[in-house]
């Protein structure tokens, strides 16, 4: 027994000490803009993976021992990492990522939310007090968020401070032409009306015009009921949504069923980096979700 | 712009049923199609126009709200520094939530319900509380207060609510800037080691303890100190923590006392990684050692008369800890597996005094003092499988063994009994959402010797306000 703790004090001295900044990241979009800011002076851990759910996340062991070496913890924050990042902050150790400390980065803080609750009450589902977090489907948001990390990155690590800010610059430059690409070729779906699973694309919805008609839970983080979804389909009688869309993480089964009721296609989208082969990173991202889109559409 | 080409699908449709149409009707055709072209098109300009200007609306809006959304990377404002209204004084009122617990048993009516071969946590005066409860009853009523409180520290605590009693559960405060791994804890908690040792039953998958946790820690099913706890985990790859505490040592398997310097002290290892995306799993060895003076319970002399022992000397109880989550691809969501297994050993080393405190007359009518040491053990193993976002189903297997119970010079007038408790469980549960939580729960009790006890519970778990999150 001893031998084994001594064996392993030496093997956490001996740890070597890598140049790169440690960074945690909670989900992979925010893995994938540290590595287009970053490039090579980041070493991100990316907490999960996009076929995970992001509300249900458990405070595994792994992830402990991540942010006790990480020197930035990345977070969306309105919440969607409540069930067990502030459990990994607070047990890691690490006094460097503690909310408030600038080794704590929440993308919430940088844009404006979209669907605030005017009432908080558990009855309505499991609302988010701050707002909707899913707002990396908004790609605009990407450059205020952007922006501000590169501006963290250089304060936690101030020698490529410089390095940060031009890696930021040249991806916003890259970015800002793929909006404009995709907003071009998403203009067929302006106004389409939808169903959704979950309320994950509210963001997305608002940056090109769909109308979502529907949720298929019939409160936020409830399962999908038969009586609900029977509800949805009478309702495609007078107001018929076109596709109906759901996240690589969640269940195929409701918005199969619906759809094959309706006679409208079931889209599965990537939501995250890595949420489909197509989804590599950002820009594949966004390029899957409107190819996928129009694909619905015809 | 959809139902543009709709339209005029459907104009040429019903065009094309006017097989004689002549030019002239075709040009007509030809200029209504234009005509509603432009009517479209100048109300799509116009609808994009008030949308612009919407837009520009909401920009203009209140400073409290970030400007909406960038356009263009070069037009961007400087980063809002996070703008949030100043808040009232309340709104650094620590989080709250409320737990609520309660059951319907269904069982023997036992009002000595002890584990056979095993002294008592109780003492002699506690038997049959709450364990045998039947019918309708509450359990504990738990208010959870927790915030940071500065900088540097966090704070919470855990109050048990009972009839005509509050009970502070857990009162402590941790460490949040020592760095380094270090962790800090201080006040009353629930000790580190073991794996369910730190769950509330809030959180435990059945509704009742292992029988381990029953016969190591008593009714509370935990071992709980006021004492101080410091942690350092390892900053390698895969998790490496280390724990010590020292404490009071008030609780069973020790006693209190009012001395300088700790009455209990405890240390442990846990280790713990991920296997693939899919499975994790952590394993750890714990060690408490806690020290009794005057330790009491019942025993039954060699005439079957009742005795009482009061014990003086040292406890040292091991544990090793195995934990084991499968989700397919990570995501417990809708499905997901969880194995746990805990095994212990138990060494009581001191003496025993023999006495007739109620007077029957028994062997003891002198008080006699003795060697005492024993070495028991036991292990519970237990498996809960998520088919659907709502239901459970769990199986759980607890073993105990009397082992060795040596009474040295009491063992001519004191009667132990060598005991093997069983109890084998199932239960099943359903979960409308992350809050509210409704079990059946079957179990065959055999931890006490000479009869089999069929129970019954069906229980339900409420939490209300503050999602805390849960450990591992």
């Amino acid at each position: 027994m001893i031998r084994l703790m001594l064996s392993l004090l030496l093997a956490a001295l001996c740890f070597p000490a890598t140049a790169a900044l440690q960074v945690f990241a909670t989900v992979p979009e925010w893995g994938a803009l540290l590595r287009e800011i970053g490039g090579d002076k980041v070493n991100v851990f990316v907490a999960t993976t996009a076929l995970q759910d992001p509300h249900r996340i458990e405070a595994r062991p792994s992830l402990l021992a991540q942010a006790r070496r990480a020197q930035l913890v990345v977070a969306t924050g309105a919440d969607l990492e409540a069930g067990w990042l502030p459990l990994v902050v607070r047990d890691s150790g690490n006094a460097g990522i503690q909310r408030g400390q600038p080794g704590y980065f929440e993308a919430a803080g940088y844009v404006t939310l979209l669907d605030v609750p005017a009432t908080l009450d558990r009855t309505q589902g499991d609302v988010h007090a701050a707002g909707n977090p899913h707002l990396q489907l908004d790609p605009r948001n990407l450059f205020r968020i952007g922006e501000a990390l590169a501006t963290r990155l250089g304060e936690l690590d101030p020698p490529n401070a410089a390095a940060y800010r031009s890696g930021y610059q040249a991806f916003a430059g890259k970015w800002q032409a793929a909006i404009a690409r995709w907003e071009k070729e998403a203009a067929p779906l302006r106004g389409v009306p939808m169903l959704v699973h979950h309320a994950s694309f509210v963001y997305l919805a608002h940056w090109l015009g769909l109308k979502q008609t529907g949720t298929l839970e019939p409160k936020p983080g409830v399962e999908p009921s038969s009586g609900h979804l029977s509800g949805l389909l009478a309702r495609q009688q007078s107001a018929p949504a076109k596709m109906v869309l759901r996240t690589a993480y969640q269940s195929d089964g409701p918005s199969q069923w619906i759809a094959g009721k309706a006679g409208i296609p079931a889209v599965m989208l990537p939501f995250t980096v890595g949420g489909t082969p197509e989804a590599g990173d950002l820009f594949g991202l966004f390029d899957d979700t409107i190819r996928r889109l129009l694909k619905g559409l015809n | 712009m959809l139902h543009k080409p709709l339209a005029v699908a459907a104009l040429l449709a019903a065009s094309c049923g006017a097989q004689a149409a002549s030019d002239a009707d075709l040009a007509a055709i030809r200029s209504q199609i234009d005509e509603m072209k432009k009517s479209y098109e100048q109300r799509i300009a116009a609808l994009e126009k008030k949308l612009a200007q919407a837009e520009l609306d909401a920009q203009a809006k209140p400073a409290a709200q970030a400007e909406a959304r960038p356009a263009t990377p070069d037009k961007q404002a400087p980063a809002p520094a996070v703008a949030v209204a100043p808040a009232s004084a309340s709104a650094f009122n620590p989080e709250v939530s409320l737990i609520l617990q309660g059951q319907y048993a269904q069982m023997k009516n036992v009002p000595d319900r002890t584990i056979t071969g095993f002294w008592p946590a109780g003492g002699h005066d506690d038997h049959g509380k709450g364990v045998s409860t039947r019918g309708f009853s509450l359990n504990h009523t738990e208010l959870i207060f927790s915030a940071g409180i500065d900088p540097y520290w966090r704070g919470q605590a855990i109050l048990a609510v009972q009839d005509e009693a509050v009970e502070v559960e857990e009162a402590w405060f941790q460490s949040l800037a020592i760095g380094r791994g270090v962790g800090l804890k201080g006040g009353r908690y629930r000790s580190g080691i073991g794996y369910l040792n730190e769950q509330h039953p809030h959180q435990w998958d059945f509704a009742n303890a292992p029988l381990m946790y029953d016969a190591l820690f008593g009714q509370e099913a935990s071992y709980r100190e006021d004492g101080l706890q410091l942690k350092w985990l390892a900053p390698t790859p895969v998790f490496v923590e280390f724990g010590a505490e020292v404490g009071r040592g008030a609780n069973f398997p020790g006693t209190d006392s009012n001395k300088n310097g700790a009455g209990a002290w405890a240390a442990y290892v846990h280790v713990g990684d991920d296997l693939g995306v899919a499975n994790n799993w952590r394993t750890g060895l714990s060690y408490l050692k806690t020290s009794s003076g005057d330790r009491e319970a019942d025993f039954v002399d060699i005439n079957g008369l009742q005795a009482q022992g009061l014990f003086n000397g040292d406890t040292a109880t091991w544990i090793a800890d195995f934990v084991w989550k499968w989700a397919p691809d990570g995501n417990p969501k809708y499905r997901n597996f969880k194995f746990q297994s805990e095994y212990f050993v138990r060494k009581d080393k001191g003496e025993l005094t023999c006495m007739d405190e109620g007077g029957v007359g028994n062997t003891c009518a002198t008080p006699a003092t003795g060697d005492y040491d024993t070495r028991q053990s036991g292990w519970y193993a237990q498996g809960v499988y998520q088919f659907t976002p709502e239901w459970r189903a769990g199986l759980r297997y607890d073993q105990l063994d009397s082992g060795r119970q040596n009474l040295g010079a009491n063992a001519a007038s004191l009667v132990v009994q060598d005991y093997k408790p069983k109890r084998a469980t199932a239960m099943v549960d359903y979960s409308w959402s992350e809050f509210s939580r409704v079990r059946l729960q079957y179990a065959q009790d055999k931890s006490m010797a000479g009869f089999t006890d069929n129970q019954w519970i069906v229980q339900y778990i409420m939490s209300l306000g503050a999602h805390g999150a849960h450990k591992f």
